[in-house]
């Protein structure tokens, strides 16, 4: 029942830019079986986007470089030739994206657009298509979706069109489905609706989610484990119940922290973590969030830590994990000076 | 599911008309268009000289009731050979925008789809834009001999690169857009991107730099039927007509004034009608109306 859909091995993507070659990917490793939402956490620019695109090999073959292994289903998706790759997007994982409004074409009607990726991927004449289109809608919850389909993007709200890039993407029953920042567009109450949608449609088709977000209310709501990136790395992953209760990592900690609490002391300023995140092109020696961390030391400034098992499927980037761990800092933690 | 359709469809339509009648350039541009086109098409039946007939007796004579445009040189009725002419224009004028678009398209689209192929075609282009328009005509015209059809092949080499341009400058845009990924994510090929989803997005400001073009050809016609090396005599066309008249020009003006009339007046309808155009289908102009 629940087999392992992705396997992503140390993957690295760097881009050939005029500055040299710059790594948005630097050895990254996860794993998502079906049944699961995997949720990636992190600020902008930490290479979650990156990470989903070279999952789908959507970047720039010419100017982009990828070392590592994305294993689906076995097969290394990196070593794919284009057109086996092609058949693989949207029949095998699909995407949504950000921005429901640029991602459907503003020229064809919503059923239009559905019915061409039905038809493309299937033998479904037109007419059938259309049906196929009118229940992927209905099963993303749009009310009167044979009078929908006839509608053009702008004429529709940004709920209802996330909604059809949905039918659109599962329309052909992906086993994994990558979910770049689907809400984040959205309003609190549409956006609490798209993911009961996403959840039901999981366990209807028994896929496997990449969930993409920043938003950590989201990943508490849907997600079963957690991959926290930052600048390019993971630096913690766990499932979703121990990230919340017991993080190890002073990052994870600090987003955790920023977070405003309903019966917080309102008297206090809003914590935040200190410092900006490093430009891509100029890494810093040592551990990447060293500059930023409270209990940061000499050995944090010089040697990057390496990935390690803290517990069973509880991944920590940290040379002093442990030792936080065991004062119970976290909890002492003010703002870091 | 139908009737939906059917009913969106022409609320979208008469919304299209509403707007279109608002806009005056359009309506005043295209008003002038449909009128050259029916004197052209009708006004060879409403005279009963022909434009080839020869009448010495009667030369050069001003515009009277029974020669409503005078006579020529040569004593041909000049209203027939307007009209004549204007059949001319138009067909050169519509034969080498559509070649011109239909070329200018493709080498447009896959322009700016393939980086290697762009760089190639755009080099291309370059060298044919160095040249002015009227003299990279007459070059053409000069090996291939002075016929209408080589016209249209003069005109449409001559103004390829500039629609090429204008559809690829239009498609890199709509290149970088996310739907354009997400089809790719969905696993459409190269084939169904390029002509299903980025040309229609090009087709605004291909339909303006059409017109454009089909104004543009009216004038390198004409110019080129003045040098001779577009439409030969004794077959009429505005702009050898204009040749003839330019010997007699402060003594017969009705021979310059007549067709140079109609050249302006095609010219500028065509320019309002597209500029009208532009207004219209330029989503941009739209949010500023709103």
């Amino acid at each position: 029942m629940q087999e392992c859909l992705l396997e992503v091995k140390d993957l690295k993507t760097s881009f050939y830019t005029e500055k040299g070659l710059v790594t948005a990917v630097d050895g990254v490793s996860f794993t998502v079986h079906s049944g699961e939402t995997l949720g990636v956490v992190g600020e902008s620019g930490c290479g979650k986007s990156v990470t989903a695109e070279s999952i789908m090999r959507l970047l720039d073959e010419s100017a982009t470089r990828y070392e590592g292994e994305i294993n689906y289903k076995g097969k290394n998706l990196l070593k794919l030739p284009e057109k086996e790759m092609e058949a693989i997007r949207g029949n095998e994982i699909a995407m949504i994206f950000q921005d429901a409004m640029t991602s459907l074409n503003p020229v064809y009607t919503i059923g239009n657009q559905i019915a061409e990726s039905i038809m493309a991927h299937s033998d479904l004449n037109k007419k059938e298509a259309y049906e196929k289109a009118v229940e992927m809608l209905r099963l993303t919850g749009i009310p009167s979706p044979e009078k929908r389909i006839h509608e053009y993007p702008h004429e529709i709200s940004g709920g209802m069109r996330q909604r059809a890039m949905i039918a659109m993407a599962l329309s052909c029953r992906p086993q994994l489905l990558i979910a770049d920042e689907p809400t984040t567009a959205l309003d609190v109450t549409i956006q609490a609706q798209i993911l009961e949608v996403m959840e039901e449609l999981k366990k209807e088709l028994n896929m496997g989610i990449i969930l993409i977000t920043h938003d950590l209310g989201v990943v508490a709501e849907v997600c079963t484990h957690v991959v926290v990136m930052y600048l390019g790395q993971v630096i913690e992953e766990a499932d979703v119940e121990t990230i919340f209760s017991k993080p190890l990592h002073p990052y994870t900690n600090g987003l955790l922290k920023c977070i405003p609490q309903l019966d917080g002391d309102r008297t206090k300023p809003l914590f935040t973590i200190e410092g900006v995140v490093p430009s891509l092109d100029d890494i810093p020696p040592g551990c990447r969030f060293a500059g930023r961390c409270p209990f940061a030391d000499s050995k944090c400034r010089k040697e990057p830590p390496p990935l390690e098992e803290a517990a069973y499927r509880h991944k920590i980037r940290c040379w002093h994990y442990e030792e936080i761990q065991r004062q119970g800092a976290f909890e002492d933690v003010a703002i870091p000076s | 599911m139908l009737s939906t359709k059917n009913r969106l469809k022409k609320e979208r339509f008469n919304l299209f008309v509403k707007r279109f009648f608002a806009n005056r350039q359009a309506v005043l541009g295209s008003m002038m268009v449909i009128l050259l086109v029916l004197f052209a098409l009708i006004a060879p039946f409403i005279t009963k000289y022909t434009p080839l007939q020869i009448d010495p007796a009667h030369r050069l004579q001003a515009p009277s009731s029974i020669h409503w445009f005078g006579t020529d040189n040569y004593g041909r009725d000049l209203f027939s050979r307007v009209a004549y002419g204007g059949r001319v224009s138009l067909a050169v004028g519509l034969s080498a925008t559509m070649l011109t678009a239909l070329i200018g398209m493709v080498t447009g689209l896959y322009a700016a789809y393939y980086r290697l192929l762009d760089h190639v075609l755009m080099r291309i282009c370059d060298g044919l834009m160095a040249f002015p328009d009227i003299l990279l005509a007459i070059a053409i015209t000069a090996v291939l001999g002075p016929r209408p059809v080589n016209v249209v092949i003069a005109i449409t080499v001559v103004k390829i690169p500039s629609m090429a341009r204008v559809v690829r400058s239009v498609a890199l845009v709509v290149k970088e857009q996310t739907y354009i990924e997400a089809l790719k994510a969905q696993g459409a090929g190269s084939f169904r991107i390029i002509w299903r989803h980025i040309a229609p997005n090009t087709i605004s400001p291909f339909i303006v730099q059409a017109t454009y073009v089909f104004a543009l050809s009216i004038i390198l016609e004409a110019g080129l039927s003045f040098l001779g090396a577009g439409v030969p005599a004794p077959n009429p066309s505005w702009g050898n007509i204009l040749y003839d008249g330019k010997i007699v020009m402060f003594s017969a003006w009705w021979m310059t004034v007549f067709p140079g009339l109609f050249i302006i007046l095609s010219v500028l309808g065509l320019n309002l009608f597209g500029d009208g155009l532009r207004d219209l289908l330029d989503p941009h102009t739209n949010k500023a109306n709103k």
